[in-house]
């Protein structure tokens, strides 16, 4: 199902794009990274064009970066707080999805807490483009771009060297650690498939309990000693651990978790030199990531989040170019 | 009633052989099974040339949702797709709303299937409200002729009152049937558990889920000597738990949906509801064990577990949907795909659609009590009830959900080509169906 260009398509999962696909999205979003630069930060790339921002769960940096990327892009910009009121009243996905596509919209920025429920709308509209915000656990594909994008960023500066136009050669042979709740996040399953295609390589560490029940088939290796994985990985991808979808009772409590599990300070010592680390947010200082560990400059979580407005401005407008036309649904 | 009508031309299945036979229907009877027979000159005439001639199907396994859930089916409409599906009797289960649980709704929808062209049997709960607290007034059911007793849509969780359950019903002499799933395994999963669901971000219901009370219920059958039907199995494992239990003696049946014959979880990989069921589709292995198992005889009968939902129940988040599948328009033909298509044994389709789960659900013989019915499942020869259903072989339909009889639009097979169609349903007498078209 991998296409080579997000250009006119949905961007539903990770899984729909391949290499050149992901560099084609990282390369639009260096070039509307200058924009941020500029004293007008606005381009009039998506001028009458309609994003409805579609959130069925709780989030407030996602749909921000999403919204500010729309506008910047000057997209007229529908905000619906669904998770409040129609679907309470007890109407279905579909009936709400088509009743807001009738109302004349370009894309859906979708957010759900289940699993599916923007390729189930991808089915449902007749010509908006869908682009997943994040579904249950099962994928976040803007956030594992932002994490792309972010450290190819900081490795090409580490090397002293630009990141635009470099590539995803600096990701082969990347040894790169996904720490933590791996069962119910959508975060690593878009990362895992992100970094491996690539070119790195990646391991999982958690709790026997929080990580997926089967693994066959995933380009990952499980690593049950957290600290001697800590030593050998270029980058530790830390994850939140999702309260909201029970993963404490996954644990005996968040304090073992973060004794087994989280990076703190010691641990963080004993990362290789030139190593970083990622955080998809919001972090929970104190259970997956020491405070001190969450700011040190090892630590991207603030350029993920300011990366996250022009990688979602790429997706935005590649999604709504209209290479492949609007009309195969 | 008062109908003759003589099937000419067709391929008669007997119980244990094939015969070039037409079959003469006079005021509800078998009057005559022979070649060229002779019929009156009002009889009406169905033509069954290129068919097999055989008992009318039954179905120990269909939701009719009446009462409560009559937007996705009623008790007629779903007598009626019963009806083109070939089956002359039905058995519905009792998650309704309210459950089937009392004599009071136990005659309620029996009166209703009364009023259908076919025979509408209803399995009782076994605990009040289908709650899994205490036990349901099996009695005073069963004095109404109930003889199959389920919580059907879940298992009973505690295995204390299961085993009180089987008790009872051993007591009355009457059938406990089972949902074969570990609610605290399944969890809140909505497809079978493995690599794939977790890909997907799915939680799944894992096969052990189903194995488990497998195990646990034909344990508890095995102390306590109760007669015991597993509903609806979909693992191979779970296959083999019956096949070993068997040979200790324990008095177990068991049925599989055609869906699980036919369709694997791969199909969940786009998130189409359709796909969700419980238990839910499983891998290929599976469906290779279980097709061996209903053509070596480990497992019984074929059994739709006939599933109607509107659409605002399919129509959201996989997790969330409705669990469920349309089933009784199709199974014969797919029922046959599963034994071999067009290498199927004729008399085995008819002992799975038919004669066993006739016997299980004990339709064989007539009776007169309210829940009272015609014999079903016989070997179609004078003097029987005449409940018999034609198949023609060679028809290939391709499956329109606009086209069913059902209420519901929620099957799985969609634009699928059927190996072969049913023609002809006679029930109690009656021609249901002509020519695969609904007469009430």
């Amino acid at each position: 199902m991998s296409v080579a260009s997000l250009s006119g398509q949905h961007l539903l999962s990770i899984e729909d794009l391949d290499a050149e696909g992901i560099e084609e999205i990282l390369e639009v979003a260096e070039a509307f990274g200058e924009v941020e630069k500029r004293s007008v930060r606005k381009v009039p790339t998506l001028k009458g064009k309609v994003v409805a921002s579609l959130f069925f769960e709780e989030s407030t940096r996602t749909r921000l970066s999403f919204e500010t990327a729309a506008k910047r892009l000057s997209a007229d910009v529908l905000s619906l707080a669904v998770a409040s009121s129609s679907v309470k009243k007890g109407e279905s996905l579909r009936d709400t999805v088509e009743t807001i596509e009738a109302m004349g919209i370009d894309a859906v920025v979708l957010r759900h807490s289940s699993a599916g429920a923007p390729e189930q709308v991808a089915r449902w509209v007749e010509r908006a483009r869908v682009i997943n915000a994040g579904d249950g656990s099962h994928q976040h594909p803007t956030q594992a771009l932002i994490d792309l994008f972010t450290l190819r960023q900081a490795l090409a500066s580490a090397q002293g060297r630009s990141s635009e136009g470099s590539g995803l050669s600096i990701f082969d042979g990347l040894e790169i650690l996904i720490i933590g709740d791996i069962r119910h996040s959508r975060v690593a399953r878009s990362q895992i498939q992100a970094y491996t295609t690539a070119g790195a390589t990646v391991s999982v560490a958690a709790p026997g309990t929080l990580l997926p029940t089967d693994l066959e088939g995933w380009p990952v290796k499980v690593v049950d000693d957290v600290d001697e994985a800590v030593r050998h990985a270029d980058v530790v991808s830390l994850l939140r651990m999702q309260e909201e979808r029970g993963s404490g009772s996954f644990v005996p409590s968040l304090h073992e978790f973060t004794m087994t599990h989280g990076m703190s300070e010691a641990r963080a010592a004993n990362l290789k030199p030139g190593a970083l680390m990622t955080h998809p947010g919001p972090m929970v200082r104190g259970i997956e990531i020491a405070s001190r560990v969450a700011d040190d400059p090892r630590c991207l979580v603030r350029q993920q989040v300011a990366n996250g407005v022009p990688v979602r401005m790429a997706v935005l407008f590649l999604a709504l170019s209209s290479s492949s036309g609007g009309e195969d649904g | 009633m008062a109908e003759s009508l003589v099937l000419r031309g067709g391929t008669v299945v007997h119980t244990d052989r094939l015969a070039r036979e037409d079959v003469l229907v006079v005021d509800g009877k078998i009057t005559g099974v022979g070649i060229d027979i002779e019929a009156p000159s009002d009889a009406r005439v169905l033509d069954a040339s290129d068919c097999l001639v055989g008992p009318g199907f039954v179905d120990l396994h269909t939701h009719l949702r009446e009462p409560g859930g009559e937007e996705a089916e009623t008790v007629a409409t779903g007598a009626r797709a019963a009806s083109l599906g070939g089956y002359s009797a039905i058995v519905a289960m009792p998650n309704t709303t309210p459950a089937i649980d009392c004599a009071a709704v136990v005659a309620q929808v029996l009166t209703l299937g009364r009023l259908t062209g076919i025979d509408v049997q209803v399995a009782g709960a076994l605990t009040r409200g289908r709650e899994g607290h205490s036990l349901a007034p099996m009695a005073e059911m069963a004095a109404l002729g109930v003889t199959m007793f389920t919580d059907d849509g879940m298992g009973v969780q505690d295995s204390g009152l299961m085993r009180r359950a089987m008790e009872y019903a051993r007591g009355l002499g009457v059938v406990v049937a089972d949902h074969c799933e570990d609610e605290a395994l399944a969890g809140t999963g909505s497809m079978n558990e493995g690599s794939l669901s977790a890909r997907l971000g799915l939680e799944g219901r894992s096969a052990l889920a189903e194995e488990v009370m497998v195990a646990r219920d034909l344990a508890l059958a095995e102390l306590v000597g109760c007669q015991l039907h597993l509903l609806h199995l979909s693992t191979g494992r779970s296959v083999e738990l019956v096949v070993d239990a068997r040979k200790r003696g324990v008095d177990v049946s068991a049925e599989v949906a055609p869906h699980h014959l036919i369709l694997t979880q791969d199909l969940c990989s786009t998130y189409d509801t359709l796909f969700k069921v419980h238990p839910p589709l499983r891998t290929q292995r599976d469906v290779d064990a279980l097709r061996l198992a209903l053509a070596d005889g480990s497992l019984d009968a074929v059994a739709t577990d006939h599933a109607p939902h509107p659409p605002q129940s399919k129509d959201r988040p996989f997790a969330d949907a409705a669990p469920g599948m349309l089933g009784l328009e199709q199974a014969f033909a797919l029922t046959r795909e599963a034994l071999g298509g067009a290498s199927a044994d004729p008399i085995r389709i008819f002992e799975v659609l038919s004669r066993r789960p006739a016997a299980i659900a004990r339709l064989r013989t007539h009776d007169a009590r309210l829940g009272g019915h015609s014999a079903h499942g016989g070997d179609v020869e004078v003097g029987d009830d005449a409940n018999l259903c034609v198949v023609d072989l060679d028809a290939r339909p391709i499956v329109d959900p606009e086209r069913l009889a059902s209420r519901a639009r929620n099957t799985p097979y969609a634009g699928r080509v059927m190996q072969g169609a049913v023609r002809h349903t006679i029930a109690r007498g009656d021609a249901v169906v002509i020519d695969g078209e609904a007469q009430r």
